[in-house]
This record gives structure tokens, C-alpha cells and sequence, in this order.
């Protein structure tokens, strides 16, 4: 009876010890490193979703690359949506801090992005909410940077930064 | 003697990173202790003030008109901002300074928020920058720990006119 006790008591002890190290783990590792997520919807196509709703891809997303908030133009990043900070939107960057382009759409036909902001856009013009809808935004919503597609397997690749040439900014404040 | 070392090593960076990884989840998820700098909050926090701020409102999406909150700055990702919060998305806030003659209106776009120092002669807040969205939000502040003599939760806003009312 006592050892059975004894037993019973280690378990305890042996799971809260597990828990307390797995859990802490776990999330700070989905949090600050990399996670995995769907991609939804059709703005992105054709580089995500060329499938449509039969078939959403899954990407890799890396937190660990932009914790320095270091981003390039043809980059894939998920950020805060700026409308509803419940959402998070996948989108491709376009232009940096100091860039002027031409928009598509925006109430603005040219823009220089401001200080500690980028322009996103999503690839499939027309059906994308970005920011020729909500303007650029700021770097502090940055979530992370789309790395590769993990499924479906025959889709399996790693993404590269590509900037579509008809969207290179016209002025270029760094190189 | 060498498997004695390689063991206490690799104990130290076991424990480093789980105590690590257990104040990233404690300052993320509730919350964490900040010391304020500038005179943009006066008099409610003045500069040097250590204050504890937690994260739980902003993960519930329950910030209210009236609190103090800590903002990631729009134009600088790397700082922080601490401001109070004079309207939520859909309010009426007024955009232009108090010495203005003209005052001059607008209401504060989805997902966004309008923040607003305490010393309104010397802040640069939303009135400068625009409105703020709320995905930038890290914390609200809820407790002054020091100075000891000002302990406690934090006053109102002293200008109470700056809060429209519909």
C-alpha cells in the first residue's frame, strides 16, 4: 500500500517536472523560432494556393530571420493584419523604408514609404488585401517570413525572394 | 573527470534554457516589470518610473478607452512607446493641438487605436504620427512599483477633454 503510494507520488512528480519543461519549451520555440501554418484564400496565387480551395498549401514560418526586422524585397512574410488584429495576412514585400513605387489601386498613385514601414502586396493583384488597400505598414507588425512549402508534397520547395519586375520601386533609397 | 564537466555543462545549458524559455512564456503571456524614460506621461509617470505592465488584455483584446499602454513605436520596431489610449476603432478623437483655432475631427480606423500622452505639451503621440494599429499593442500597464511613495494603480488622464464623447 505504501509503495504503491510511493509510486503514484513519483509519477506525479516525474509528469509535473515534464509538463513544466515541455510546455515552456514547446511555445517559446513556436513563438520566437519557426511554426507551421495553412495559408487561406487566393491573393497569394500563383506562388501559394495555385489549387484553390481544394488544396491549401502549408508553409514553414520562420521568426528567427526577422527578429532583427531584417527583410528583403520578394520576401513572403505573414504580419498583423492592420484592419483586424485577430487575422494574420501572408503577403509579399515590395518596396522598404525610403522607397518611392507606384501603386495599383491606392489613393495615392505614388508613395515613399515611410520610416520603419514596408509595402506589401499579395502576387494576385486585384484579389489581394494589402497594402494598396490599407497602405504601408509599420515593421512592428511583422510575424515572420514564409521559408518553404511543407505540403502537398509535390509541392515541396523553398521559396524564393523574388520581386516581379514590373513592381521594382522606381527609387531605391538603399541597396 | 571529463565526462563530469561535459555532464555539469550540459545540465547548465539544460537548465539556462528551460528557465529561459519559462520567462519568455511568463513575459509574452502575463506579464512583465518596464522602467519608463521621457517626460511625455507627465504627471502621471515620470521619467526613471518602474512600472509592471501585463499582456493578458491584449491577448483577450479587452483594452479599454483610458488605459495606459505599451506600444512597439510605428516608425522604430526596436522601441517602445508608453502612452494612454484616447479612442478605439470607431471613435471620434479630435486631431488637431489644444493652441489650434480650427479643431479639426476624425474617427479612428478599424483595427487601429489613437494614443495620446498625458503631457500634451510635450508628446509625440498619434496627434504626430496618426493612428496607431492595435497589433503593435504589447502590454497595458496596470501598477506604478516606483517610487515607492507614488505605489499603486495609475490616476485618469488629466485631460479629460480630450476623450470625446458621442
Amino acid at each position: 500500500m505504501a509503495q504503491a503510494q510511493g509510486l503514484g507520488k513519483r509519477y506525479i512528480k516525474a509528469f509535473l517536472k515534464g509538463f513544466f519543461v515541455a510546455v515552456p519549451v514547446t511555445v517559446t520555440f513556436l513563438d520566437r523560432v519557426a511554426c507551421v501554418a495553412r495559408v487561406e484564400g487566393a491573393s497569394m496565387q500563383p506562388s501559394l494556393n495555385p489549387g484553390g480551395r481544394q488544396a491549401s498549401d502549408v508553409v514553414l514560418l520562420n521568426h528567427w530571420s526577422i527578429r532583427n526586422y531584417d527583410v528583403q524585397r520578394g520576401d513572403i512574410v505573414s504580419l498583423v493584419s492592420p484592419r483586424n488584429p485577430e487575422q494574420k495576412i501572408i503577403k509579399r514585400v515590395i518596396a522598404l523604408e525610403g522607397d518611392i513605387i507606384k501603386t495599383i489601386g491606392y489613393k495615392k498613385k505614388y508613395v515613399k514609404v515611410p520610416h520603419g514601414h514596408i509595402w506589401v502586396e499579395g502576387d494576385h493583384h486585384g484579389h489581394s488585401f494589402d497594402s494598396n488597400a490599407f497602405g504601408p505598414v509599420s515593421l512592428g507588425l511583422l510575424h515572420a517570413r514564409a521559408t518553404h512549402i511543407l505540403w502537398p508534397p509535390q509541392r515541396w520547395q523553398k521559396l524564393q525572394p523574388m520581386l516581379p519586375p514590373e513592381r521594382k520601386p522606381l527609387h531605391r533609397e538603399q541597396e | 573527470m571529463l565526462r563530469d564537466v561535459l555532464g555539469k555543462t550540459f545540465r547548465f545549458l539544460g537548465y539556462t534554457v528551460q528557465y529561459g524559455c519559462i520567462a519568455h512564456c511568463a513575459f509574452e503571456y502575463l506579464g512583465g516589470i518596464v522602467v519608463c524614460s521621457g517626460p511625455s506621461m507627465e504627471p502621471t509617470i515620470q521619467n526613471s518610473d518602474v512600472v509592471f505592465s501585463e499582456n493578458l488584455s491584449r491577448h483577450f483584446y479587452c483594452i479599454r478607452k483610458g488605459d495606459i499602454v505599451i506600444v512597439k513605436s510605428p516608425n522604430d520596431p526596436k522601441s517602445n512607446i508608453c502612452k494612454r489610449v484616447i479612442g478605439l476603432e470607431g471613435d471620434k478623437v479630435c486631431t488637431s493641438n489644444p493652441s489650434d483655432f480650427l479643431k479639426s475631427h476624425s474617427y479612428v480606423p478599424k483595427g487601429h487605436v489613437w494614443l495620446e500622452g498625458d503631457n500634451l505639451r510635450n508628446s509625440t503621440d498619434s496627434r504626430c504620427y496618426g493612428p496607431v494599429p492595435y497589433g503593435l499593442i504589447r502590454g497595458r500597464i496596470c501598477l506604478k512599483l516606483w517610487p515607492l511613495n507614488d505605489f499603486g494603480f495609475l490616476r485618469a488622464s488629466p485631460n479629460g477633454h480630450r476623450f470625446l464623447d458621442d
